[in-house]
């Protein structure tokens, strides 16, 4: 029960900061410069026509209005029309949401199967050689920038080996080998930052529990070095890197717009940086609130799983 | 005001900086850092010198040369010259080594102005935050919904508004840094409220102002350098991101993300076009990272220890 209570408070938390999101999502390109209807207008149009089209999206209305009307539909889900591909923006997003969860799906599995393990053997070994090559990859991930990445990745196992396809995206519904086939490349290319981050706070963390009375007394008694390290301290050690991993999210978020864009893949990246090109703000608006609401529910969820991982927080 | 200088010995972080500052030029990160970091702004700023031409000259017919190759370019003073294309040349025929060149410029000034502006309006915001009550509630609502649109999606957005151009997309880059400060500034100034030394010089009415530049201001220098550090290697980044998407510094400026993005086309043929500006980027951004952690574990080992 307390636990309901807590979920509950905490829900109700988010509610101003996704108004503090819409607010300003909504200002922000409502306040500028160029005018969506002489876009959707275009060149030749009459004066006439361009005030035609500003009534008919409501833009001659005023702007407290104009954020309530908006704020109402959006919770009904009513994201409105897009003004570039002539479509609603709920059927946009619906079209392209398989991409981005599958490649993003791929990307938090590969990264945590990776990361975790190299985190904890750095903190294992630390000082030595092991430790330098993880941290320094970890470095070295957070610099090398996401395209860069992918082009190496594409050169190597698409142009020079030819083992996997250099571009595109195939529903899953066409059959799951070239589903998958064609998400390893974006997905490695997109998992290097989360690696770097998430191996970070993983050796940062099992370090910190490393010197714990309970990790002397489980290798006193004589508990093989694995068990000691993944039942012992990577228990201890989980809360701070399920918290990274929320986070990190962002970053996902972030690396999903560059990825998408590098491997042609149709998904919610791919359509953030379209519309941006096309001033396109039904779009912009319902894509960046989209991705804050995911980010913003994730943490939640993580800061709920807190009571799963360690029993001693309780609320 | 006498009383008060009595009091100022007392104060740790005073005492303690010299030491800090000395540990961290000895630090082999920050050394290693500052010497590359240092490198690049020579090479930004002797760009002309380094026997490159107008980074923005187009060579119909030189398009898309390979490293090494023999080409006639126009110089600067509108002379003929045949020099060797050291990078290669675009598929406009721009000669890609003064590109890369004159790209450090862009990277460095975009880099420095975002954290000197997220970090300025940050200080202000986070120092109001944490010395009114009544601004707080406020102030970090807007901010948590600020964090909650994640900083590159944020940033793309900003740019959509602006006309393209290097002006817009600093300002695009440094808003969604400013929660960050603001957050970092803001449990900063709670933490020195509670030391005695802060709560003395309140009961002797010190003015405001006054306690926020003696007292409260010298504990935000060491925690903003690496702040400040850390943001400048990921503006860097972002504008390479924001430029390679297209939407970033218009495409006729020579930016490290640009020539990436004009050679996205030919990669599978010609990848010069990507790999140079590739590496002089992520060998700026490495230096500027492994500065900021050198400086991190020197002069803020608070911090160090949380992340």
């Amino acid at each position: 029960m307390n636990m309901l209570a807590y979920i509950f408070r905490r829900l109700l938390q988010t509610i101003p900061v996704m108004l503090v999101v819409a607010v300003f999502i909504f200002l922000m390109l409502r306040l500028t410069p160029s005018d969506p209807a002489a876009i959707i207008a275009g060149d030749n149009a009459t004066a006439e026509q361009v005030a035609q089209i500003r009534s008919q999206l409501g833009l001659d209305q005023p702007m407290l209005q104009q954020f309530v009307i908006w704020i109402g539909k959006v919770l009904h889900g009513d994201f409105g029309e897009s003004f570039f591909f002539k479509k609603t923006v709920a059927e946009l997003i619906g079209e392209r949401i398989e991409p981005t969860l599958s490649l993003a799906f791929f990307t938090i599995v590969i990264a945590v199967l990776v990361a975790v393990p190299l985190g904890v053997l750095a903190a294992h070994r630390q000082g030595s050689w092991v430790d330098r090559l993880v941290m320094g990859f970890s470095v070295l991930g957070f610099s090398v920038p996401t395209f860069v990445v992918g082009y190496l990745l594409i050169y190597v196992f698409a142009v020079w080996l030819n083992w996997l396809p250099v571009q595109g995206y195939q529903h899953i519904s066409d059959g799951i080998w070239g589903w998958a086939q064609r998400l390893i490349l974006p997905a490695l290319t997109l998992s290097v930052i989360y690696i770097a981050l998430i191996a970070r706070m993983t050796r940062a963390s099992v370090l910190e529990v490393l010197s714990e009375d309970y990790i002397r007394t489980a290798r006193a008694k004589g508990q093989i070095e694995r068990r000691v390290l993944f039942r012992h301290a990577l228990r201890n050690a989980a809360v701070p890197i399920v918290t990274v991993i929320g986070l990190g999210i962002a970053l996902l978020i972030g690396g999903v717009v560059v990825t998408e864009s590098l491997y042609t893949i149709p998904g919610l990246g791919r359509l953030t940086v379209d519309a941006v090109l096309a001033r396109d703000y039904p779009t912009i608006q319902a894509v960046i609130l989209l991705f804050s609401f995911t980010y913003v529910m994730i943490n939640l969820a993580v800061d709920l799983t807190y009571t799963l991982l360690d029993p001693r927080i309780r609320y | 005001m006498a009383e008060l200088t009595t009091i100022e010995p007392a104060v740790p972080a005073v005492a303690s900086r010299p030491t800090a500052s000395a540990r961290a030029m000895r630090h082999p990160g920050v050394i290693a850092g500052g010497l590359v970091i240092l490198l690049v702004v020579l090479i930004g700023l002797l760009a002309p010198f380094l026997g490159t031409i107008d980074p923005t000259a187009i060579n119909p017919a030189a398009r898309n040369r390979v490293p090494g190759m023999e080409i006639s370019m126009r110089t600067d003073t509108g002379e003929r010259i045949k020099m060797v294309a050291r990078f290669g040349t675009d598929s406009l025929g721009r000669d890609i080594y003064s590109r890369v060149v004159y790209g450090a410029r862009v990277s460095l000034l975009i880099g420095i102005a975002v954290a000197v502006i997220s970090i300025v309006a940050g200080l202000f915001i986070g120092l109001l935050a944490g010395f009114f009550r009544w601004l707080d509630a406020v102030l970090m609502r807007i901010m948590d919904g600020l964090m909650a649109i994640p900083a590159i999606l944020l940033a793309i957005a900003m740019v959509s508004l602006f006309r393209a151009g290097v002006g817009a997309v600093i300002a695009a880059i440094a808003v969604p840094e400013i929660p960050r400060v603001v957050r970092l500034v803001r449990s900063i100034v709670l933490g020195v409220r509670e030391e005695p030394y802060v709560e003395a010089a309140v009961t002797l009415g010190t003015p405001t102002a006054t306690l926020l530049w003696r007292h409260v201001l010298p504990n935000t220098i060491a925690p903003l350098i690496v702040q400040g550090t850390f943001t400048c290697a990921s503006a860097i980044l972002v504008e390479a991101i924001l430029s390679f998407l297209g939407i970033g510094v218009p495409p006729e400026v020579p930016t490290w993300g640009n020539i990436m993005a004009e050679g996205r086309q030919v990669f599978s043929l010609y990848p010069h076009n990507i790999i140079y500006p590739g590496i002089m980027l992520a060998a700026t951004i490495l230096a500027v990272n492994v500065l900021g952690d050198g400086l991190r574990d020197t002069l803020d080992p608070k911090m160090a220890k949380r992340v």
